[in-house]
């Protein structure tokens, strides 16, 4: 399963970066979406994958046993995950904002807008 | 120990405010320091002509092998004596040199800070210990050259004089650290112990080469000298401090200190001997060119720099002795010459020589001061300095390659006789006078220090047994790392060498009678002012920043798209490069264990990937990114992380809510790229994708051991009572992780809501205003 999800990662990785290339700002949030759920199965399937075994202590025992899913990649994923709807959603309400401001969504027309005029 | 070389810093802490309360006095208040030091200093004399120089040990970095450690041996002693006497003697002096100006306390502060950064720098036994104070030197010298920072002459100079030596500080460090690793300790008084090893060392020819580079820089040796004549911007105490008597001699202090490592082999000699001797003669000849007092000095000094490292390169005992003896007297001399120079310009406001006569009458003691130290810079007896260059003399004939060596000493000692006679001489003896103001006379304070150090190089050089006993014997022990019995006499009975000496005076009192003739030959002769090492320099430093500014230029070009694509194509060739070194199996034998609906899934998310790539519309881009996210919660749910499945799906909602919501606010996609952009950017896009593929492929075919896993396993439960150990480590084991999270989600929060509150006030103001 392991080699079907690297193509999916692959995709997700090209399809990011060249989307965050693009000089529409839209275009570019939605690039870094696609670059964090690259990110994000990257280092889930670099754990190793495992069907059906959650790491989560069966009750009356006091650990895990036999065979279970890497709990410290999961760990990482899931501040990854939150942190990355923080970057977007702040990056939504920026562009947003921008685009009212400076009414273009062409990054190449925003390089000055530092001065005030 | 460590408090007697900490304590000048700490002064040059409360200097400012002392000297606020007590203007008038501070300079005596503050020379007390450098007096006091002076006197523990000589207390070790005793000690060092017995045996073990002492050691003092404070730990600091004990990790690194790096500790404050300090000993005293002759060498050091010497150099701290100076360093002590010649600082009580300027602080006195610049009391009054530079009274009532504004910023007269922090000169002190800069000045007690540079005496500390010397005295660390002179009895550290730990290299690196060695380097930082060999850094504060220049650092400090740094603020004392730019002291009159008004003028754009003396910033200039500062920072030329930081940098060049700031240079050879970098190569003191690396040459120092490679010492260290050849002996395997920091510690130079252990070096000494096993010194041979490292002349059969492969890294020998390095350490040298970047040795004599930061001893060259330091010391003004060619091609380095160009510095120093510059660095007379600065008032005359730091000349006399910094420029004669002190900072200029740490490069000599270090092949002295080295000297027993490093020396003795034919490269050390050809190099240090040679650049020595280039650098003596040209001093001495650029010396008679100038006619400003300071400049004429510095040369002077340069070339006295040159003898003192050609002196170590010889490297023989006799020639050490001469370098002691001659390093000693040189700072007696030049530093009342330094003083004298400052006195006449605080007097007249003139320093060219050509302008200046006739003083006499105004300041006795300072023109007998200088007339003495002249004499004693010109090597007449019975001055110290007669004494030094008797030994120099004597170095050289012993020297193989004496001809060309003596011959550039006798050159030498002509200039210098010029010299004393149109710094010591000409301006109080001769007649001529054309300055503006009349001179007022100066104070005790300003013909204290002149006088004494002039008296003292005459003290000495009539009774040289003052100093052979506990000070020149056991410094040049220290550099030869042997015993050395020294005898100094004034006379040692008639000798050729006194034929020379006999030849340089009528020589050198020839050419002081044709001084204005022979600088106009010279003038006109002369090109190095339009191309030399300063040139070099002033080249050097453009091209250094146009080539930062081109740089930026090409870095920074202000388009994100380029920054991403630096980064992508870097991150190809570093990844890639890897990978292709590696050779390591791909694995895709592994195929067989995909379940079809896992294999739908996957298709459906390339294929949503693919129709965001291609969107023509915000919506169908949207929608397709939601289906990508809810594709990659179930992959989660599929292998075994229901924890992150849920995030996922809420977070996923979330977010598609969110751009739906200000979806008809958003611009619509648009193309701005033309096709041949596009392909620009797919290809490395595509390239850097395919090798994540390929990196996902080989890691997950090599076999893993996992640590941390069976920790948590074990842990979680029995340590904090949680059955789900993804929820245990986020807010137990790793629970200051999840804190910082917080925190980041909470400021964006705060992010979102000021962009869409604060923006909308600013648009009403705005707007109801225009």
């Amino acid at each position: 399963m392991e080699v079907t999800l690297a193509f999916v990662i692959g995709g997700l990785y090209a399809a990011g970066i060249y989307l965050m290339m693009r000089r529409s700002i839209v275009k570019l949030i939605i690039g870094l979406a696609l670059l964090g759920h690259a990110a994000n199965l990257l280092i889930f399937t670099i754990g190793r994958l495992v069907r059906g075994a959650p790491p989560i202590i069966d009750h009356g025992k006091t650990h895990l046993i036999g065979q279970f899913a890497d709990p410290v990649p999961e760990a990482l994923i899931l501040t990854a995950i939150v942190i990355g709807f923080g970057v977007s959603a702040f990056a939504i309400v920026l562009i947003w904002r921008s685009h009212e401001t400076v009414g273009t969504d062409d990054l190449d027309e925003m390089r000055s807008t530092d001065s005030f005029d | 120990m460590l408090l007697a070389v900490v304590s000048g810093f700490a002064a040059a802490l409360f200097a400012p405010f002392i000297h606020r309360r007590l203007p008038r006095y501070s300079g005596w208040l503050f020379a007390t320091l450098p007096a006091g030091l002076f006197v523990y200093f000589v207390s070790f004399s005793g000690r060092i002509a017995e045996a073990e120089p002492p050691r003092f040990a404070y730990t600091w970095l004990g990790s690194l092998g790096i500790d404050l450690t300090f000993h005293v041996d002759g060498l050091s002693l010497l150099f701290a004596l100076l360093i002590a006497a010649i600082g009580a003697l300027v602080i006195v002096y610049s009391g009054s040199y530079l009274a009532g100006h504004a910023e007269q306390g922090i000169f002190f502060s800069h000045m007690l800070a540079f005496m500390a950064s010397m005295l660390g720098l002179v009895l550290a036994d730990n290299a690196i210990v060695l380097f930082i104070f060999w850094e504060l030197t220049s650092l400090s010298s740094y603020f004392l050259i730019g002291f009159d920072h008004r003028r754009a002459g003396a910033r200039h100079a500062a920072l030329q004089a930081l940098l060049v030596t700031g240079l050879g500080g970098l190569a003191l460090l690396a040459g120092l650290i490679l010492m260290g690793s050849v002996f395997g300790t920091l510690e130079i008084s252990q070096w000494m112990l096993t010194g041979d090893a490292i002349r059969f060392h492969v890294l020998y020819l390095p350490i040298v080469l970047l040795i004599a580079g930061a001893a060259f820089t330091k010391s003004a040796q060619i091609p380095f000298h160009f510095w120093l004549p510059n660095a007379m911007e600065a008032p005359a105490p730091v000349s006399t401090y910094l420029h004669s008597a002190t900072m200029v001699k740490a490069g000599i202090y270090l092949l002295a200190r080295l000297n027993p490592v490093l020396g003795d082999t034919v490269m050390w000699s050809a190099l240090v001997t040679t650049f020595g001797a280039a650098t003596m003669v040209t001093g001495a000849y650029l010396a008679l060119v100038h006619v400003d007092l300071k400049r004429i000095l510095a040369y002077t000094t340069i070339s006295a720099l040159g003898m003192m490292t050609m002196l170590l390169g010889i490297g023989t005992p006799i020639a050490i002795q001469a370098c002691v003896v001659f390093l000693l007297a040189h700072a007696l001399y030049k530093g009342a010459l330094f003083l004298v120079a400052g006195a006449i310009d605080h007097a007249t406001g003139v320093r060219d020589a050509t302008r200046l006569g006739g003083l006499f009458g105004q300041m006795p003691v300072v023109a007998i001061a200088g007339l003495v130290a002249a004499l004693s810079s010109a090597g007449v007896p019975p001055h110290l300095g007669f004494v030094g260059k008797e030994l120099v003399y004597q170095a050289l004939s012993e020297h193989l390659l004496n001809a060309i060596l003596l011959g550039a000493m006798l050159l030498t000692s002509i200039s210098f006789v010029a010299v004393a006679g149109v710094v010591g001489y000409r301006p109080f003896f001769e007649g001529m006078r054309d300055v503006a103001r009349e001179p007022h006379p100066p104070g005790l304070s300003l013909c204290l220090g002149p006088a004494l150090l002039a008296a003292l190089g005459l003290i000495i050089g009539v009774a040289p047994g003052l100093v052979e006993h506990w000070l020149v014997a056991p410094a040049a022990s220290a550099i030869g790392f042997q015993p050395v019995a020294v005898e100094l006499a004034l006379w040692h009975g008639f000798h050729y060498n006194l034929l020379l000496t006999l030849f340089a005076f009528a020589t050198g009192m020839f050419v002081y009678s044709r001084w204005d003739g022979f600088r106009a030959v010279c003038t006109s002769l002369d090109a190095s002012a339009s191309f030399g090492p300063a040139r070099g320099y002033d080249l050097l430093l453009t091209a250094t920043s146009a080539a930062a500014r081109a740089t930026t230029r090409i870095l920074q070009s202000g388009h994100l798209h380029f920054y991403l694509l630096t980064i992508v194509v870097t991150a190809i060739a570093l990844i890639g490069g890897s990978l292709l070194t590696q050779h390591l199996p791909l694995g895709v034998s592994r195929w067989s264990d995909v379940r079809i609906h896992e294999f739908v899934l996957a298709v459906l998310v390339l294929a949503a990937t693919v129709l965001v790539v291609r969107a023509r519309k915000l919506i169908t881009a949207v929608v397709s990114l939601g289906v990508v996210g809810y594709g990659v919660a179930l992959f989660f749910l599929f292998f075994s992380a229901p924890d992150l499945a849920m995030t996922q799906f809420a977070i996923e909602s979330l977010s598609v809510l969110l751009l739906v919501l200000v979806l008809f606010r958003l611009p619509e996609i648009e193309r701005y790229s033309r096709t041949s952009e596009r392909v620009r950017d797919a290809v490395p896009a595509l390239i850097f994708g395919g090798l994540m593929t390929i990196l996902v492929l080989t890691v997950t075919a090599l076999s893993r051991e996992a640590r941390l896993a069976p920790f948590f396993a074990e842990h979680s439960y029995p340590d904090a009572k949680g059955m789900n150990v993804v929820n245990v480590i986020l807010v137990d084991f790793r629970g200051l992780d999840t804190m910082g999270e917080i925190t980041v989600l909470s400021i964006a929060a705060i992010g979102v809501f000021s962009l869409l509150k604060l923006f909308l006030k600013g648009k009403r103001e705005s707007e109801g205003n225009p």
